[in-house]
């Protein structure tokens, strides 16, 4: 559905992004992850069709993004970051307005029908310069649903909504993920986490990471991790599993009788560890694996770049 | 073209709810009205000016000059201010669409303030006997519709060079005076003159046009001049999706 390869964008001589290949499938929900100023709007809006990328080329549902602007646009529900509104419209107004734009047949219904899909039936008839952030995000998403396009792009979608709000949007998006593309940035990561059936890291304009989320978390991890505590002196314990067969690294964690063990990927070392604890006289309290978390692998992964560019 | 009647209609009615643009109506039609009765009571009763259509035409097209500016300045400058410029060109409208249906949009309500001075006239009419030059009034109204068209043309091309509507209201004034005084300077007779003259927004009115001469190429020369300005309007517009 949507198939980029090596784009990239100068501003004047900067590079927003650069080389970026990547492709969404029908039915998927795909993220796109980094810190502000990544180049995450300047991609979507490439593939929304507002501005070509200087080199590179994009497909969308089929269709170039610079040589079928047009068709493009017609398959495609975009959410701009800052949801651009007409403040003096009425949000049925405005709509209206939208999708006479877009040849929605029976129009009138299809308005009725989103803004119940967003839940602002009692806001209808509203300005759209009196409503609040989070009411202007949704009539932003209602826009990009109206035609019912195969792709939506949502730049940071949940962006200045409330928890509830936010909740409810992202049900919204796995529902809508179900039966088109969409393809959504952000930088919450527990967003990403839960929303994405796959997740892109972007990070100065490069595509740092990619794959589901907890793939990311896995092979990101590298190693398996364990917090290990027993009624026992730190340095002893330290001594003895470093004895243990696929332990890599043992550290000292935070508190008493408390350790991280680390161990080649792949391979459970808990029955050994436990084994060797209790054979040798001592008391096991606590025994379980630690997770990277999505943000430890994101701020991971961005600081990397970070670091090699200083 | 759907498009574009559908931008248009977008456009005509935000003049309506635009204070902007009922300060202008009313700034336009309170100047002229007031120049008129002066004309009326000093100008005609003592006989030093005569009654006819271009007691109104002629204030009314140097009014219109510093009027288009300000109803011009925000179509597209606002959009790419507020950012809105952004929904507008993902949606399946060309360019040139949006171009043209502002340019139309912008027409509509100019030309209801025109249609609005048709009064006086009407009341030169009743006030004089045999009553006023029905054809040089017509041929002086068409010579303004088609001048404002131009006008209001390159205002939309103005606004969609800026990102914030005061620039484009400056802009666009310095050229349509600009395009005013340019005949001033063609004095002589030589080829450089003739090139002026051409270029001459005046001339093409009040040589001919405003005298009651239709002439095909002054017609010509503010269609010719509408179509140029719409055209790079657009080209301004996919410009700045390049950059």
């Amino acid at each position: 559905m949507i198939q980029a390869e090596g784009l990239t964008k100068f501003y004047g001589r900067h590079p927003a992004i650069q080389d970026l290949t990547f492709n969404a499938r029908s039915g998927e929900i795909v993220g796109f992850l980094g810190p502000n100023g990544a180049g995450k709007t300047t991609t979507m809006r490439i593939l929304a069709g507002f501005m070509p990328p200087s080199s590179g080329t994009a497909r969308v549902a089929g269709f170039d993004v610079v040589d079928q602007s047009l068709e493009v646009r017609r398959r495609v529900g975009y959410l701009p970051e800052t949801v651009p509104l007409y403040p003096e419209l009425s949000v049925t107004e405005y709509l209206t307005f939208m999708g006479s734009l877009r040849r929605v047949p029976d129009l009138d219904e299809r308005v009725e029908e989103v803004i119940v899909q967003v839940r602002m039936e009692e806001r209808a008839e509203s300005y759209i310069g009196n409503l609040s952030k989070g009411l202007r995000q949704r009539v932003g998403l209602a826009q990009a649903l109206l035609h019912q396009p195969e792709v939506l792009i949502l730049d940071e979608p949940t962006i200045g909504l409330d928890p509830a709000q936010i909740i409810e949007v992202r049900k919204l998006i796995q529902e809508l993920g179900r039966e088109r593309t969409v393809l959504l940035s952000t930088h919450i990561l527990s967003e990403a986490q839960q929303v994405c059936d796959r997740v892109l890291i972007i990070n100065h304009g490069v595509i740092v990471a990619e794959d589901t989320p907890a793939n990311l978390q896995a092979q990101l991890a590298g190693s398996e991790r364990l917090m290990v505590q027993a009624a026992m002196e730190t340095p002893e314990m330290i001594e003895l599993l470093r004895g243990v067969p696929g332990v890599t690294s043992v550290q000292p964690g935070e508190g008493e009788g408390k350790v991280e063990v680390a161990s080649a990927p792949g391979r459970d070392v808990r029955p050994l560890v436990a084994r060797r604890l209790v054979e040798s006289g001592y008391d096991l309290l606590e025994l379980r694996p630690i997770g990277i978390s999505l943000e430890e692998i994101f701020l991971q992964l961005t600081h990397e770049e970070g670091a090699a560019d200083a | 073209m759907r498009n574009v009647w559908i931008i248009a209609g977008r456009e005509f009615r935000l003049y309506f709810i635009s204070p902007v643009a009922y300060t202008v109506a009313a700034m336009v039609l309170l100047i002229l009205g007031g120049i008129f009765a002066v004309n009326i009571y000093y100008g005609v009763v003592s006989g030093q000016v005569n009654p006819d259509g271009r007691m109104v035409m002629g204030p009314l097209v140097t009014i219109l000059l510093f009027a288009t500016p300000a109803l011009t300045m925000r179509a597209v400058a606002d959009e790419q201010r507020m950012g809105t410029i952004e929904l507008l060109l993902t949606s399946p409208v060309r360019d040139w669409e949006m171009v043209v249906g502002k340019w139309l949009g912008a027409m509509g309500f100019m030309l209801l303030i025109v249609a609005v001075t048709w009064v006086y006239p009407l009341i030169l009419n009743r006030l004089t006997s045999p009553g006023i030059d029905q054809g040089t009034l017509v041929s002086a109204y068409l010579g303004l519709v088609v001048m404002v068209g131009a006008m209001v043309a390159i205002g939309i091309l103005i606004s969609s060079l800026f990102s914030n509507p005061v620039p484009a209201f400056f802009v666009t004034l310095a050229v349509l005076l600009g395009l005013w005084i340019i005949g001033g300077f063609a004095s002589g007779s030589g080829s450089g003159s003739e090139v002026i003259r051409y270029l001459s927004f005046v001339d093409h009115y009040y040589s001919r046009l405003y005298r009651g001469i239709l002439d095909l190429g002054d017609v010509i020369y503010y269609l010719s001049l509408t179509v140029l300005a719409l055209f790079l309007g657009s080209q301004a517009v996919e410009a700045r999706r390049w950059r």
